[in-house]
């Protein structure tokens, strides 16, 4: 145990913010309903989550439906269909993803991976998760509000988005819309706000910026992201309700809607469309870059090996971060541009594949001669990274512009962000479940639930996704209930009972997830302190689960990075990142 | 728990200039090193606002630029009608004096703050808070003389009607900004005036001792706001 840290103070500096303890709960409300402790907003944010989530994956079992068996469920009408589309995706991107990452991840893991008892603001933590959960009953109240949610597609494109023509339009279906993003927003801002200057700022003795687990580089670069993308979503969401509530025109062009002329004038659609996309393709970036940080760590943990290019990785998270904001229009390449600014989306949109290829490689240069164990979070990051890879090279069609023109609004669109956005992340959500559930409750998920759970998600997905592509590829148009009675050849019927039915085996595999969940957490099998021998601190608390305050008494001292496995010499297959017996890797050197 | 007092005195020498940069970025603990949490939370927060006021103005000149409809002369719709004569611009002179002001009590308290000078500080927020209580006022009168002479968000009658739209959202936007100012430096200089940064109890707002870093954080926000304007003034009254 020679080492170069034998003086406990050697290179690690002293610690320059005062160790004060994180507020107590003082009665049942406080611990149970407004508590302040990160771990159990955390969890407060992951179960509403998946609580409306769960409502997402019903409307797609109803979207299904109605695209596979066209005409036969009678209560599908197409503005119900409408309503369906636009829910399910709504709910996915910005209830879903965005909450769980950044609002249950984030909350769990910054504290814990960093060394600190807890975020810095717990008290604005709190409000942040009930203003979010304010934002998910809006948006629950839509459902039952006369004339029901609102059907605009989830990009909620004005004109149409506000016209009679589309359900909720004029009633109040896009007004509880547009009120629930705000208060999503407002909400997020407070929880971003916590996460950013956690991560920047409360860090515990030898926690480098450069020795966090890419989780955490991939949580604040997102972060980051959000605060600045979600201002654009903020802004048109108050300019559409102001069109609608007080008539002004900001969006809203002259028009003639059933032979009436509207009181609407001047206004410009196409810059809704450019604020939306300025949100919305960091968005992207946003739910993605969390799943390429944990998936990261899940990888170096389950095949035992240190991640490979560490510092490109996070050059790699924090370039993709800064590209996404000048990329944004190549979602708006048929709305009319300027072959210029196609050129100009194009190129940058195509620069980014430099880096998300980079992060593949070293995904599989990670694993190269790596000792594989086939753990179920491991099975979860392989499964991510060839959907996200297929998603990716899908994605390079739809960056250039002569391509999209003809892609543009088909199937093909729908298979392509299904697959990069929706199956990868989620993939990663499962997998960081399944890894961190010992953590949380104590207890380990059934592995063999668990493995009927992955094989039918991944090849569900496949089966779902992949016809997909060519249904879009012969001329499919996305967000109509029903095109039998057209252009379209017979074979594409066939295609779409075959994915609705695949859809539908995938959704009862998530309620099978979901027994396995509460089952486990009752009945499962006792998990010994650090299971998976992981390295990276969150692992390393005095009790498992932790507790409040997560450190006990002293807060650990960092010695090296989150990645130290299988080091030839070493007593055990891993150092833990607070263990000072070792001579410290080449990241002891800031 | 008692690292900071044991061993707090053995600073490193830290590099000036881009070096320092570097070697803070590539530090344990803390990023930037004079920064407390909440004072890095309000410039985060100050960022994401920036993105905020920047879109709103944004959309406003892009919808300016793109409206067929003649737009509204600025300094005729603006104009004061003081004793038979029309003065161009004078109450958003007289507004904009105010709020500049306000910033200039508002600096002068954090510095009072520095010193830890109770009696000056608080006297020296209230003064804030009243120069902005008094923008806040005269913002209603210019709202209700525009709306009195047919300002609508929907129409007026001087031109386009994204005028008033973009008018009323952008003022009343940062009128909201401007009001709740005034409430939190209310609060932050009753806390001031009752001691309580002095007290070293632990309340909302005050975690340490001789704490007075909530008026500096206050301040940091005060700026914000007024500097907003400035670039609301620039876009709205001169152009």
């Amino acid at each position: 145990m020679s080492s170069v840290s034998e003086d406990p103070d050697s290179g690690i500096p002293p610690a320059e913010v005062p160790d004060l303890p994180p507020p107590h709960a003082h009665g049942w409300w406080s611990r149970w309903v407004f508590s302040q402790d990160a771990k159990y907003i955390a969890l407060q944010y992951s179960g509403t989550a998946i609580a409306i989530g769960m409502v997402a994956l019903v409307l797609s079992w109803l979207i299904r439906m109605q695209l596979g068996f066209p005409g036969v469920f009678d209560f599908i009408s197409a503005e119900a269909y409408y309503q369906f589309i636009t829910m399910h995706g709504m709910i996915m991107v910005v209830y879903l993803l965005t909450a769980i990452f950044l609002g249950g991840f984030g909350n769990y893991l910054i504290p814990l991976m960093v060394g600190a008892r807890d975020m810095v603001f717990p008290f604005v933590n709190m409000l942040s998760f009930w203003m979010y959960f304010a934002a998910v009953v809006v948006l629950v109240a839509s459902f039952f509000a006369p004339g029901g949610p609102t059907g605009a597609g989830w990009t909620l494109y004005p004109p149409q988005a506000i016209l009679s023509g589309t359900p909720g339009g004029t009633g109040w279906g896009i007004v509880l819309m547009l009120v629930s993003l705000i208060l999503f927003i407002i909400g997020f801002t407070m929880g971003g706000l916590n996460y950013a200057v956690t991560v920047l700022q409360a860090r515990t003795r030898g926690m480098t910026l450069m020795r966090m687990p890419l989780t955490i580089w991939g949580i604040f670069t997102a972060t980051v992201m959000a605060l600045l993308a979600f201002p654009a979503l903020f802004v048109a969401a108050v300019m559409m309700l102001f069109d609608r509530l007080l008539g002004t025109s900001f969006f809203m062009p002259a028009l003639v809607e059933m032979g009436q002329q509207l009181s609407y004038g001047g206004g410009s659609p196409i810059v809704f469309q450019h604020l939306f996309w300025f949100f919305g393709h960091p968005e992207v970036y946003i739910v993605a870059l969390p799943a390429f940080g944990i998936v990261s760590d899940l990888i170096a943990v389950h095949a035992r090996k240190n991640i490979f290019g560490y510092r490109m990785m996070v050059w790699a998270i924090v370039i993709i971060g800064a590209l996404s904001f000048i990329v944004w229009a190549h979602h708006m390449y048929v709305s009319g541009m300027h072959p210029y600014f196609g050129f100009f989306f194009a190129t940058t949109t195509l620069i980014i594949a430099v880096p998300t290829a980079l992060k593949v490689y070293n995904w599989i240069l990670t694993l190269w001669r790596g000792d594989i164990h086939l753990t179920l979070p491991m099975l979860f990051a392989l499964g991510f990274i060839v959907t996200f890879l297929n998603g990716g090279l899908t994605g390079l069609f739809l960056g250039n512009v002569v391509v999209d023109v003809p892609l543009s609004d088909t199937m093909f669109v729908v298979a392509h962000f299904h697959m990069v956005m929706g199956v990868a992340p989620i993939m990663v959500i499962f997998g960081a479940i399944y890894h961190w559930f010992p953590l949380i409750s104590g207890r380990m998920l059934s592995h063999r639930l668990g493995l009927i759970h992955f094989w039918v998600t991944f090849i569900g997905a496949y089966a779902i996704f992949f016809p997909m592509h060519y249904v879009g590829l012969v001329g499919v148009p996305r967000r109509y209930p029903d095109i039998s009675a057209s252009f379209v050849p017979d074979s594409v019927a066939t295609l779409n009972a075959f994915i609705s039915v695949a859809a539908l085996t995938v959704g009862a595999a998530q309620i099978l997830f979901l027994f396995n969940f509460a089952w486990s957490l009752r009945y499962g099998r006792k998990a010994e302190p650090n299971p998976w021998r992981a390295a990276s601190l969150e692992w390393q608390t005095p009790e498992m689960p932790p507790r409040h305050g997560n450190w006990g008494k002293e807060l650990p001292v960092v010695y090296r990075w989150a990645y130290e496995y299988s080091v030839p010499g070493a007593s055990r297959d891993f150092i833990a990142q607070d263990d000072p017996g070792h001579p410290a890797s080449w990241s002891h050197v800031p | 728990m008692t690292d900071a007092t044991a061993s707090g005195h053995r600073h490193r020498p830290r590099p000036d200039g881009l070096e320092g940069l570097a070697a803070d970025w590539a530090s344990d603990q803390r990023a930037f090193k004079s920064a407390s949490w909440g004072k890095a939370m309000m410039w985060i927060f100050l960022l994401s606002d920036t993105f905020v006021f920047a879109i709103f103005l944004i959309s406003y000149m892009s919808a300016r630029s793109s409206t067929e409809a003649e737009w509204p002369n600025a300094s005729e719709v603006f104009s004061l009608h003081v004793g038979g004569a029309d003065l161009p611009l004078a109450l958003i002179a007289i507004m904009t004096f105010v709020l500049i002001s306000s910033s200039g009590t508002m600096a002068m308290a954090v510095n009072c703050a520095y010193a830890r000078d109770r009696r000056k500080t608080a006297a020296l927020m209230y003064a804030t808070a009243a120069l902005g209580a008094l923008f806040v006022g005269m913002q209603a009168f210019e709202w209700s003389k525009l709306i009195h002479e047919g300002v609508r968000p929907w129409g007026n009658p001087f031109g386009a009607e994204q005028f008033g739209a973009a008018f009323f959202m952008i003022t009343g936007f940062h009128g909201t900004h401007v009001s709740f100012g005034v409430l939190f430096l209310l609060i932050v200089a009753n806390k001031v005036r009752k001691g309580e940064f002095d007290s070293g109890r632990r309340t909302w707002l005050c975690r340490e001792k001789g704490d007075y870093e909530a008026v500096e954080i206050m301040g940091l926000y005060w700026h914000f706001v007024d500097l907003v304007w400035v670039f609301i003034f620039a876009f709205f009254y001169l152009w």
